[in-house]
């Protein structure tokens, strides 16, 4: 009876979930404020700009001054969109986006809601987000739209795969899926020293899960114009922005988490050690803008070439690894020595095919350098 | 519907899918418009759309007189004013047979130069932003600006300089102009390397543009490419050293050459190019001689003799060719283009056979055209 199952909850601890949601979504968009600040001056700053500066001190109200002006434009609605799904589609990708939130601890007892399933459930309602994009893409009626909710599709739920299997590792190792556990097992050593092929794995399959460059393919600007969000204007198109933070910053707190130790840290110790965790979490936030900054885009059979080639056999690799690990249970360097070991193969194995360009320079040098003399003799010869 | 052929598609409908790209994209530099045919990502046909910008620059120029028409031409390739203002006061000077200064044609070709690399660093900082890379744009965009300063220091204007005349220049250079451009030079040339660190070997750059488009030497000539475009393509061919121009004779510098003709090629030829522009750049600087700048005759209201010129120069884009009929009067009776992009452009049904949409995308950016100059 559902009655019951209301009444079984007792009214304070209502009370205290509904308060801490509401301390959750300000926080979060507090964070998401912060960030957008720090993408736009650590993106200046590597693009020879100076970023905001006319919006407060250092422009830190810039990030303000955007939501005020989102909110305040007209949401325009095109007449052939489907408008119940054009309307519900961006709902469906940030509530997806708060939710996983409810379980990421930032210390011990810094969560909403601490699961034994944790893990579990937040790799269940990441996946709820892409059929928001794809609904966001079909429910706008443009064909660019179309094309970016089908390119969504496909390669999050590529990269789910590998995400998922690394986190099958990660909670092998530390026997079980409760975040708090996790963070609790990596006292002696961090699992990023164990599992270095693991961590460079969850990364890169990080930034194509929250579409960062160079995996920015469905909503590629110079291609395909936004993808999904190209219909939306306003105050939805702000949600689906918000959304997008908030999974970069729950992508860094799980690379955290998982892998660096979470909010464990020297000096600091019971609430404080969340300054330990938010350092952590900016710092691999700070990775994923530089490798903004730097990197061109793939296109899209590269990008599921790479999935379904690489990651996903190696991610099963590091599965199986660890479990090998576990079952005979050797020491943990064994374990840092094997996934070390995969991970040089697969540096070999880049190193070879990044020695292809190299040999192109020198290719390309020496034959135009051929080309040259030729041209020289020729032209003496029909000079003189 | 229509339907275009697939033969992939056996006993089902057709899945053709109607993209309309352009003229709002913001990749299609301009106002051009794509409408591809697309099977998922992949291209089945293309029909290109031009003449969003069409103005009637050569019909204007009919309506002008002489000295007038060089603003018309500032406004055709719009990237490289410089050289297209050169071709025209070369092609009238040719039809009146008016010699012009040492000084003033050197002071020609340094500023055609140097119009030439900022050209190319704008290709360069919009093929990253094509492919998806933000940052080499900055890079190139700060080389560009450099220059840019030194032309608004030379004629008054960053861009629309209508500086060259007929028989010279407006005025001559300012007096540090030597010393400017070999600090702007020296910067340039940092700049340029900067981006081509960053971005020309990228492992995502090479994969984004190796063996996209590529075009054989015969193929090249058959659409009458040239330019980047043509010499990508390991046609060497470049109007300076085939048909030498101006002073461009007296200046050692290379030609550079692609090998492959596919998009990588375009681009990197580009970069090379850069570096040899320099190279003439400062050739020119110690060569420079002294003197006036503008003949005496060209500062009279020009009346040609009755006749017909056609000139061709090497412009960034390629090879620039203008057709000029006089019947005497002070004004053109006739003033015709062949513009490069235009040309360049007309292959690009060929190009983008069997490419992916986001490769319809790059392939546009390394033709490098220049809306102005294809609708005119």
């Amino acid at each position: 009876m559902p009655a019951t199952v209301l009444l079984a909850i007792s009214l304070t601890d209502f009370i205290w979930l509904v308060v801490g949601l509401f301390i959750m979504f300000s926080v979060l968009s507090i964070v998401v404020m912060s960030m957008i600040w720090l993408e736009r001056k650590l993106l200046g700053r590597l693009q020879l700009r100076l970023g905001p500066t006319r919006t407060g001190p250092m422009g830190l109200l810039q990030p303000v001054a955007d939501a005020v002006k989102l909110i305040l434009k007209e949401d325009i609605i095109p007449a052939s969109s489907e408008k119940a799904i054009f309307w519900v589609a961006p709902i469906i990708v940030v509530i997806s986006a708060f939710m996983i939130w409810v379980t990421i601890p930032g210390t011990q007892s810094a969560v909403i809601q601490n699961l034994d399933m944790g893990l579990f459930y937040i790799i269940a309602f990441s996946v709820v987000g892409i059929l928001g994009l794809v609904l966001a893409g079909w429910g706008s009626a443009n064909k660019y739209g179309t094309l970016g909710g089908l390119r969504a599709a496909a390669q999050l739920i590529s990269y789910e795969i590998p995400i998922i299997m690394v986190a099958i590792s990660v909670a092998m190792l530390a026997q079980s899926l409760d975040l708090r556990e996790i963070v609790n097992q990596q006292d002696d050593y961090i699992f990023a020293l164990v599992q270095p092929l693991g961590l460079i794995l969850f990364f890169i399959a990080g930034l194509a899960e929250v579409g960062r460059t160079p995996f920015d393919i469905y909503f590629a600007e110079s291609e395909i114009v936004g993808g999904p969000f190209v219909e939306y204007s306003g105050a939805h198109w702000s949600v689906f922005f918000l959304a997008e933070y908030i999974n970069t910053f729950a992508i860094a707190a799980l690379t955290v988490i998982l892998f660096f130790g979470g909010w464990s840290g020297p000096l600091l110790s019971g609430g404080w050690e969340i300054i330990w965790f938010l350092v952590k979490v900016y710092l691999v936030i700070l990775v994923i803008f530089w490798v903004r900054g730097t990197f061109p885009r793939l296109r899209i059979d590269q990008l599921m070439a790479f999935a379904w080639k690489v990651m996903v056999p190696l991610s099963f690799l590091s599965v199986v690894m660890t479990a090998i690990y576990q079952f005979y249970e050797w020491p943990a360097w064994t374990l840092t020595v094997m996934s070390s070991a995969g991970l040089l193969a697969v540096g070999f194995l880049i190193y070879k095919r990044m020695t292809g360009p190299s040999k192109l320079v020198a290719d390309v040098r020496r034959r135009q350098e051929a080309l040259e003399v030729s041209r020289r003799a020729n032209g003496q010869a029909g000079g003189n | 519907m229509t339907q275009t052929p697939n033969d992939q598609v056996v006993n089902a409908e057709p899945v053709e899918m109607l993209l309309n790209m352009g003229p709002q994209h913001p990749s299609t530099h301009g106002v051009f418009r794509m409408v591809l045919w697309v099977d998922g990502e992949k291209i089945v046909d293309v029909v290109p759309h031009i003449g969003y910008l069409h103005r009637g620059s050569e019909k204007l120029c009919e309506g002008e007189q002489f000295n007038q028409v060089i603003t018309l031409f500032d406004r055709m390739d719009y990237i490289a004013n410089f050289n297209n203002e050169h071709i025209y006061c070369r092609a009238v000077e040719k039809l009146m047979g008016l010699e012009v200064s040492e000084r003033s044609e050197y002071i020609r070709v340094i500023l055609c130069e140097l119009n030439r690399i900022a050209s190319h660093m704008l290709f360069i900082a919009t093929m990253g932003l094509d492919a998806g890379a933000m940052t080499p744009s900055m890079f190139c965009f700060r080389g560009r600006e450099r220059i840019q300063g030194l032309f608004e220091s030379v004629s008054g204007a960053r861009m629309m300089h209508n500086y060259f005349r007929i028989g010279g220049l407006k005025e001559d250079v300012p007096d540090d102009f030597v010393k400017q451009v070999k600090e702007v030079l020296d910067l340039v040339k940092q700049d340029t390397e900067e981006s081509d660190k960053l971005l020309s070997f990228n492992e995502i750059f090479l994969a984004r543009l190796k063996n996209i488009a590529v075009m054989s030497a015969e193929d090249a000539v058959d659409y009458g490419l040239t330019g980047p475009c043509l010499r990508a393509s390991g046609v060497d061919y470049d109007v300076r050293k085939a048909s030498p121009y101006s002073v461009y004779d007296r200046f050692d510098f290379d030609v550079p050459v692609g090998l492959d003709g596919d998009c990588w090629d375009r681009y990197y030829l580009r970069v090379q190019e850069v570096y040899q522009s320099i190279r003439i750049i400062e050739q020119a600087l110690e060569q420079l001689p002294e003197g006036d700048v503008l003949s005496s005759l060209g500062r009279r209201l020009l009346r040609p003799p009755a006749g017909e010129v056609y000139l061709r120069a090497e412009n960034p884009r390629g090879e620039l060719g203008v057709y000029l009929v006089s019947d005497g009067t002070d004004r053109p009776y006739r003033v015709k283009v062949r513009p490069p992009s235009f040309c360049n452009l007309s292959a690009l049904k060929h190009m983008l056979k069997d490419a992916w949409i986001a490769d319809s995308v790059v392939i546009l950016g390394a033709l490098d055209i220049v809306l102005g100059e294809v609708d005119r």
